[in-house]
């Protein structure tokens, strides 16, 4: 195996072990696998309040817990999955979502990111245009003479 | 000249700025969505007398505070005081709302021994053993005070330990302007 292939698996490797990771602690079970799969996307989305860089999935607060408890049991008795993020911006603020909702106060966060990319963009664009291109240089039959010396 | 040159530097400052707005903002203090709305219900077991119950519909009519604490929080020990003269001196009917803690595997009783030796300032004190109504009412850390107002909706929420100076600024105008308000 050369090397680089082996380069490239460690590094797959590496981004797999923090999927397996980031698994919750308790496993709830569900009728349907519907339900099921609204509670994983839900805990995904939604952040931990108190260990604010990390997800309700991953995080082992307890605070984590309960809102993990409370999203199985809204998600079992059936609630969808905007009925579950409603009730917890009701009560937590768009700071629980780890996606939050397009709005005026949110603009920045969404817009930022492209509009500076572009902006950059632009001004690259203007740079290498503007470059000045490199007078052509004449050179008298002396010149042109000592060059030939030099290249000899 | 180019002023050109100057766009970096503009950039930078604009740039530092934001950043030092952003650190200098205390992420733990979460805003919260719940001012201006129906405090969320709730009717719970009394500590001390466990077959009576105390619910929210109770205190409409009056200007309230929630203040919810547990025996294993540190910083409701450094509150207690504050919060105790501010209660008995105002008069502000308050429930505390006890988190996780009575009832609970780790900590079974031991809240009655904390307000034993440092003083019961509470009306009333329900037990929410589970963390069901701490959920329901967005708490995150404890402790956490609500001023309700006679309608029963939140107007002022208070993340961490209550200071003195908090009292004097926010909560005692604030109960004072509440209970002119009609019911």
């Amino acid at each position: 195996m050369t090397y680089s292939l082996k380069v490239l698996l460690l590094s797959l490797l590496m981004t797999f072990s923090v999927a397996v990771r980031a698994g919750s602690i308790e496993t709830y079970s569900f009728d349907t696998p519907e339900k099921s799969a609204i509670y994983k996307r839900l805990i995904e989305e939604l952040r931990c309040l108190v260990c604010q860089n990390q997800n309700i999935a991953g995080s082992n607060a307890e605070l984590a817990k309960d809102l993990r408890r409370q999203t199985y049991e809204m998600v079992s008795k059936g609630a969808t999955r905007d009925e579950v993020v409603d009730y917890m911006v009701t009560r937590y603020g768009d700071f629980v979502l780890y996606r939050p909702p397009f709005k005026l106060k949110t603009v920045l966060l969404w817009v930022g990111p492209p509009l500076f990319l572009l902006i950059s963009l632009i001004f690259l664009v203007n740079y290498l245009r503007k470059k000045p291109q490199v007078a052509e240089v004449t050179l008298d039959k002396t010149q042109r003479d000592s060059v030939r010396d030099l290249l000899k | 000249m180019k002023k050109i040159y100057l766009l970096p530097l503009i950039f930078l400052i604009l740039l530092v700025a934001l950043l030092y707005r952003g650190f200098s903002l205390d992420s733990r203090n979460v805003p919260s969505p719940f001012i201006g709305k129906p405090a969320p219900a709730f009717d719970l077991p009394r500590l001390y007398q466990e077959n009576k119950r105390i619910s929210t519909e109770k205190m409409k009519g009056q200007v309230w505070l929630l203040n919810v604490f547990a025996s294993w929080c540190v910083s409701c020990r450094a509150e207690h005081k504050v919060l105790t003269r501010f209660i008995r001196e105002h008069k502000v009917p308050t429930i505390g709302l006890n988190y996780k803690d009575y009832g609970t595997k780790e900590y079974g009783k031991d809240v009655l021994s904390w307000l034993g030796q440092l003083g019961n300032p509470y009306t009333y004190v329900a037990v929410d053993t589970e963390g069901r109504t701490g959920i329901d009412w967005g708490v995150y850390g404890v402790p956490e005070s609500f001023v309700v107002d006679k309608k029963g909706i939140i107007r002022y929420k208070f993340t961490g330990p209550v200071t003195q100076k908090a009292v004097n600024e926010i909560l005692v105008p604030l109960v004072v302007k509440l209970r002119k308000e009609p019911a």
